[in-house]
């Protein structure tokens, strides 16, 4: 149950990895569409957290292109139901994500991520 | 009674079978529930905005579904993955990982709104192996960096945890502060040997003012009256809200959760009445 909206918060946090840990790339992954409910609130509130360039990154490589290229000064209503569907109805089931930086491979199973560290890894 | 975190690993422990078992103790949930109530009510989240949480050891959801509940969006990490996946069947909302928390968290400042801990913060005072990245202190100090760095600031963080000792609390208030953090301990029921309850309250930024640390419950002690005094005090903070945020699910997804559940072979799932999903009157 990886959605856009948390992998849109997580970097790498393996040791000495702190530049260019942002985001993780997906790969191989199973995705399955789950309806939400649509809560233009919290889609608001949240816009000041998101990086617009990695969230429409990820949605494209995971063949999702509603979102513009450049963050839109105007929110409207089009431009929300897309960022509710991208952010909470795309979950990411299987696969894996990969540190752009230091390939740190966390695999995902059954939409559960696993970020445990290795010993050496740990910082 | 032993204590579960000098048994063994909290991912041997809670293993398959503990994870049912635990999940599915009505006393148990009900505890757990009342505890998650009152660490939001510490949280002192600003009424009728939306709030993104993380859910710090969340098991098999017992707390997650509270959040659901009180219409808070949320993510969980867990290091035992048996507990996670019971709270997977339980269909929680929240997203879920994998996670030792005392190998610290790689969330993007400011993610978070707040954060609960219901029942965790104990397990991270035992070495889980000789490697020098694994003991007490160190994982202490990589676990509330990063958490703090995760959080919103200003923001709060409330963990509700078993201390054993003086030393412990000492150890942990005095690494939270070397990571930023303000904030300090309540005790709710202090005199009540069943009824006590400890909490660690820890604030991001705002030093000044109104982040002053709150009081603990006095009084009411004996454990049943205990419980219906903190449910009452539950419904008059959910009816005391409104605005943007769902709070209380309505009927419908009740039904549906219901109906799932049974087709698991749940048992004790109630039966559907017209009061089902219906607002709650305050008892007293
Ligand atoms: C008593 S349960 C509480 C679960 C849930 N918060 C609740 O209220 O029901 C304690 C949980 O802490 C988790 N835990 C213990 N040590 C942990 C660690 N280092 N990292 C993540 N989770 C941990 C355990 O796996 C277990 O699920
Ligand atoms: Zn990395």
């Amino acid at each position: 149950m990886v959605r856009l909206v948390t992998h849109n918060l997580l970097a790498c946090h393996a040791k000495d990895c702190n530049t260019n840990n942002f985001p993780l790339v997906f790969q191989n992954v199973q995705l399955e569409i789950r309806e939400a409910e649509f809560n233009p609130g919290f889609i608001q509130s949240f816009l000041p957290k998101i990086e617009w360039n990695a969230l429409v990154k990820t949605a494209q490589e995971l063949g999702d292109t509603s979102l513009p290229i450049d963050q839109p000064e105007m929110i409207d209503d089009e431009l929300l139901k897309n960022l509710h569907h991208v952010l909470f109805e795309i979950h990411i089931v299987e696969g894996a994500m990969i540190c752009p930086n230091c390939k740190h491979n966390y695999p995902i199973s059954d939409g559960i991520p696993n970020m445990l560290l290795a010993e050496h890894e740990i910082a | 009674m032993s204590r579960p975190e000098l048994i063994a690993p909290p991912e041997i422990y809670y293993g398959d079978s503990e994870a049912k078992k635990y999940t599915q103790n009505t006393r148990n949930q009900q505890i757990q529930a009342d505890m998650t109530y009152r660490a939001l009510e510490l949280l002192n989240l600003p009424p009728e905005e939306p709030a993104f949480l993380l859910d710090i050891g969340c098991g098999s959801g017992l707390s997650g579904e509270i959040l659901d509940q009180e219409g808070y969006a949320w993510v969980g990490v867990d290091i035992a993955p048996s507990m996670l996946e019971v709270a997977l069947e339980r269909e929680v909302e929240g997203d879920l990982f994998l996670q030792d928390i005392g190998q610290g968290f790689g969330f993007r400042p400011g993610s978070f709104d707040g954060a609960i801990s219901i029942s965790v913060l104990q397990w991270l005072l035992n070495a889980e192996t000789s490697h020098h990245t694994s003991s007490p202190p160190h994982r202490l100090h990589r676990f509330f960096t990063t958490l703090h760095s995760a959080l919103r600031n200003p923001s709060r963080a409330v963990f509700q945890f078993y201390p054993s000792s003086d030393d412990q609390i000492q150890l942990i208030t005095s690494t939270a502060q070397k990571a930023g953090f303000g904030g300090g301990i309540v005790v709710d029921y202090p005199n009540s040997k069943k009824a006590k309850k400890v909490f660690l309250c820890l604030f991001v930024g705002g030093g000044g003012g109104q982040q002053e640390i709150p009081k603990g419950l006095e009084g009411v002690e004996e454990e049943g009256s205990k419980v219906r005094f903190e449910r009452r005090r539950d419904r008059e903070r959910l009816r005391g809200k409104g605005g943007i945020r769902k709070k209380v699910k309505d009927k419908d997804w009740i039904l549906k959760k219901k109906e799932l559940y049974r087709r698991r072979g749940k048992e004790d799932v109630p039966r559907d009445s017209k009061y089902t999903g219906r607002k709650r009157k305050p008892v007293f």
